[in-house]
């Protein structure tokens, strides 16, 4: 499998750590420990496409938010952590 | 047909049109007391043990495939109950003692062979660790044996004991864990299932669930509709989707295990050796192939098949404990689905749906807890109380903090 980093080209997946569920955010400070649990353990874990964390720890050190297919290890989109979370953060009215 | 050596010598002396089919192709029936979605060995050892310990005979067992052509076809076969935590050492100890008396209970030949599983360790610190492992273990009384260099030497001399960064210390030695052939322990169970009157229906996927309220009273299949009193999950590696199904969302992630065999060989290892410096673990199956395995590929996927770095890492893992691997060529290698948990742990219990019960999260050692499993899981679903050595597998567990994390790691499935 190889993931094409934004900064880097394809590279090996052997350069990337994963860090699981993109869509599993962090709880508010003041969240309930119900919600807390669940960002912390519950899943989809769908069998299709899924948006995921990966960390290109042997290129460039950027988050990336990766859609792979997890019925066939097909890759559609890629994008830097840092643009998903503004896209995110734009869609949700948030001021940055 | 129930096999004994007098049957078996007569049919030998017949023509091989006497053998019978182990178990019936059943057609669904509208409805059961129990469904048991799921016909790996979970699910069939589940079917069995209702039947056969708790009286509930009118059970269909639902298989999306055929029998055997799951997880339970598709392991390295390793049994062993060298646990630590209290939550997993009666559990496994339990299947460890069904595991030697499989073969007498369902009348079949499954080949349980204990020739002992021996894991090595490379440094100070993995002994102390190793020995405070068997402590608990012979406290549970589990039998556990500490050997040192020479002990391991007389076992298994050709690994590589000088090796510069990993020398072979000792190993941590249960005598009492072994292989037993996975194929025959799922025909096996079929076959002693369905002589009690259950169902085995294949070629049968769930679609959906039927539900009146927030009961679970059904489920829809590729089959048609199917009513049943209760509804159990054993869907192994592909848990979450059948959950989903009834909305619920599981502590689980699905993700990818290889395993490879070698070509075929005369007996050249005893028994199951684990490398404590890296994850592999090899033993030779009854036709002479080495079997063996390593980590997990790391990310979700229900692919089916891996990656080659993984390959890559457990070669090297193997070479470097044993270097004559190295003049081996392999025959095949596959990748299977593994119900990933949260803490490493399984989870046999009852879901907020009423009349749904839930047995998934084996990650990637769930054939050895097979008998246990489906006794386990047969009491849950008769009685709606735990069975005392499966109760500390709450789905509950990671929201209240009682999470069972052998390793150690956390909620990073991909670490367990």
């Amino acid at each position: 499998m190889r993931i094409p980093c934004p900064h880097c080209g394809a590279r090996d997946v052997q350069e990337f750590s994963y860090l699981g569920d993109a869509s599993a955010a962090r709880p508010a400070a003041d969240a309930s420990l119900d919600a807390v649990a669940e960002a912390v353990y519950l899943r989809d874990n769908p069998a299709g496409p899924h948006r995921e964390l990966w960390y290109h720890a042997s290129g460039c050190r950027a988050w990336l938010v990766v859609t792979r297919d997890t019925a066939c290890h097909a890759i559609h989109a890629v994008e830097t952590a840092r643009a998903a979370a503004a896209a995110r953060d734009l869609t949700a009215g948030a001021v940055r | 047909m129930r096999f004994s050596a007098f049957s078996l010598a007569r049919n030998a002396l017949r023509s091989l049109d006497t053998w019978t089919p182990h178990w019936r192709d059943a057609a669904p029936k509208p409805a059961y007391d129990v469904v048991v979605v799921g016909g790996g060995g979970h699910g069939l050892a589940t079917a069995y043990y209702l039947a056969r310990e708790f009286g509930v005979a009118n059970v269909a067992v639902l298989e999306k495939g055929w029998i055997g052509g799951g997880n339970v076809g598709r392991n390295t076969t390793i049994v062993r109950s060298n646990y630590m935590l209290p939550g997993n050492v009666p559990f496994y100890e339990l299947s460890m003692k069904l595991w030697e008396r499989l073969e007498q209970d369902i009348n079949y030949n499954a080949m349980v062979s204990q020739r002992g599983v021996l894991n090595l360790y490379h440094s100070d610190a993995q002994r102390d660790a190793y020995a405070r492992r068997g402590n608990a273990m012979r406290l549970h009384g589990v039998d556990a044996e500490l050997l040192d260099r020479e002990g391991v030497r007389r076992l298994a001399p050709f690994l590589d004991f000088d090796n510069a960064r990993f020398p072979v210390q000792g190993g941590l030695l249960q005598r009492r864990g072994g292989t037993v052939r996975h194929d025959a322990v799922a025909w096996g169970y079929a076959r002693a299932a369905d002589a009690r009157g259950v169902d085995i229906v294949q070629n049968c996927e769930v679609t959906g669930f039927l539900r009146e309220g927030d009961a679970v009273v059904g489920v829809e299949t590729t089959r048609g509709p199917i009513r049943a009193g209760k509804v159990g999950l054993a869907a192994a590696g592909h848990s979450s989707r059948v959950a989903a199904l009834a909305g619920l969302r599981l502590p689980i992630e699905s993700h990818v295990l290889q395993a490879f065999v070698s070509e075929g060989l005369k007996p050249l290892i005893d028994g199951v050796v684990t490398f404590g410096a890296g994850h592999f673990y090899v033993s030779q199956s009854d036709k002479g192939g080495l079997v063996f395995g390593g980590d997990i590929d790391g990310y979700n996927s229900y692919a089916q098949r891996g990656n080659l770095p993984v390959i890559e890492d457990v070669m090297e893992c193997g070479m470097a404990l044993w270097p004559g691997l190295g003049r081996l060529r392999l025959l095949r290698h596959w990748g299977g689905v593994m119900d990933m948990s949260m803490d490493g742990s399984p989870i046999i219990d009852a879901t907020p749906l009423e009349g749904l019960y839930l047995n998934a999260g084996w990650c990637y050692g769930g054939f050895k807890a097979t008998p246990a499993s489906g006794l386990c899981f047969a009491h849950l679903i008769a009685r709606d109380a735990p069975h005392p050595a499966a109760a500390a597998y709450r789905l509950d567990r990671f929201a209240s903090g009682r999470v069972i994390d052998e390793k150690g790691q956390g909620a990073q499935p991909n670490l367990h």
